[in-house]
């Protein structure tokens, strides 16, 4: 994240921009020295498992030890607690649970926890389309630079911009979520994917949004595209937007 | 860059001369106050009842800060979105508000407002929490402390940073950066 913070600060024209970037560095340092929250909103905890078929698990329940973790984690880390128990009622539930989980089942004896606070802003302003498969990747194109467009000033720019591309509905929300877990600007496995990250993120630092929004050159630090393939019918496409804040931890068991 | 220094609570005067793009530097009391706290007062005034603070020439701080470490004033406090206050704002402003930080767009009718009730706002950098969280020197709640981190705080800020980003003429700072550093 520093890194890119630190090329972002070399290749911003606007001196209100720069000097933005130069307080989120800053603000870094702080974080790291202090042990505290880049951000306040320290997010929904998301949670994705991937959970070799030859594992077992004994007594218990897995996704009570989870939220047991998250209680934990979100009461001695000094964390935010940012969760309502319905979202009409409106009730603070006092420790971050539930947490999102989704699950993979792979092949092996291993168990991998991959844990992303997502914060509210940026989650805020993402999108999902499904668009007519002869709308293409100009279409596809269209949707995320519009969206990101409409964002403004919202999620914290300078943003990562996660997308998915195919799949079902619910599946294009997954990958795009599933896209921002790549480490910050390593490009897509796929061909059509590197170009097309390349073609967005140029694309959207046109918008001229900047850092916070106030007029600049870099709106977006990267894109990340993941694939899935589509029914014959459909062309889904799902924007899901990250701050600036880019938090995620996996381990290994 | 030349920066301002504002002194809470905010004099018309000082107000009248702030545009767009100016950075200021707060001093003074700013109150917190996001989503519940805003429907809140909100109901309290179209009830007709009293306010648990008094608005006159106030600032609030759209915030929702993280916990504090014992050794902490605060945790970490960066500014929450503007937008979703935007429905209750224009009923604060005409009973007194002043001013408001946060981050990202206001409605038309917000910044209708804003020129109407010769008030102003802010943009404090988003995400830069604990950078921001330094200028707090005392945090106390005023109201609603069962709404956690939600409830209204009273806090003593010194030299705390801020974007003019609406004015009293109707400027809007993210309308105009836009347009400077767009490549068609």
């Amino acid at each position: 994240m520093l890194n890119s913070f630190n090329d972002a600060y070399e290749e911003e024209s606007s001196i209100t921009g720069k000097d933005i970037i130069k307080q989120l560095i800053e603000n870094a340092r702080i974080a790291k020295s202090e042990s505290m929250p880049i951000c306040q909103d320290t997010g929904y905890t998301v949670i994705f498992l991937e959970i070799g078929q030859d594992v077992y698990f004994e007594g218990g329940s897995l996704e009570e030890a989870i939220n047991e973790g998250v209680r934990k984690g979100y009461s001695e880390g000094y964390l935010r607690k940012s969760i309502v128990s319905h979202p009409l009622d409106r009730i603070n539930t006092g420790d971050n649970t539930p947490a999102v989980i989704h699950t993979r089942i792979v092949t092996g004896d291993n168990f991998k926890i991959t844990v992303v606070p997502k914060g509210g802003g940026s989650e805020n302003v993402s999108a999902v389309k499904m668009l007519k498969p002869a709308q293409g990747a100009e279409g596809v194109m269209d949707f995320v630079v519009k969206t990101v467009k409409e964002a403004g000033p919202n999620p914290c720019p300078p943003i990562i911009v996660g997308v998915g591309i195919g799949g079902t509905f619910e599946k294009a929300a997954l990958l795009a979520k599933e896209s921002l877990l790549r480490p910050l600007g390593q490009p897509s496995k796929d061909d059509y994917g590197v170009w097309l990250e390349q073609e967005l993120l140029e694309r959207i630092n046109k918008l001229g949004i900047g850092p916070q929004g106030l007029g600049g050159s870099i709106t977006a630090l990267a894109v990340h595209v993941n694939f899935f393939p589509a029914h014959i019918a459909s062309l889904p496409v799902a924007v899901n937007i990250n701050c600036h804040a880019s938090r995620h931890k996996k381990v290994e068991l | 860059m030349k920066q301002v220094n504002l002194t809470t609570p905010l004099k018309e005067a000082d107000i009248a001369k702030l545009r767009i793009g100016q950075r200021v530097l707060f001093n003074g009391i700013i109150y917190t106050g996001r989503d519940l706290a805003h429907k809140r007062l909100f109901e309290l005034l179209e009830e007709g009842k009293e306010l648990p603070i008094n608005l006159k020439e106030q600032v609030i701080y759209y915030v929702g800060p993280s916990p504090a470490k014992p050794d902490q004033v605060i945790g970490s406090a960066g500014p929450t979105t503007s937008g979703r206050m935007d429905v209750y704002t224009p009923e604060l402003l005409a009973r007194g508000l002043k001013g408001m930080i946060g981050k990202g767009k206001r409605s038309p009718e917000v910044i209708n407002a804003i020129k109407e009730y010769k008030s102003v706002y802010f943009a404090a950098v988003g995400g830069a929490a604990a950078l921001i969280s330094k200028s707090i020197k005392s945090c106390r709640v005023a109201a609603y402390p069962e709404l956690g981190p939600e409830a209204i705080h009273e806090l003593v800020v010194e030299n705390f940073p801020a974007i003019v980003v609406n004015d009293i003429l109707g400027g809007d700072l993210y309308e105009e950066g836009k347009k400077i550093y767009a490549v068609k």
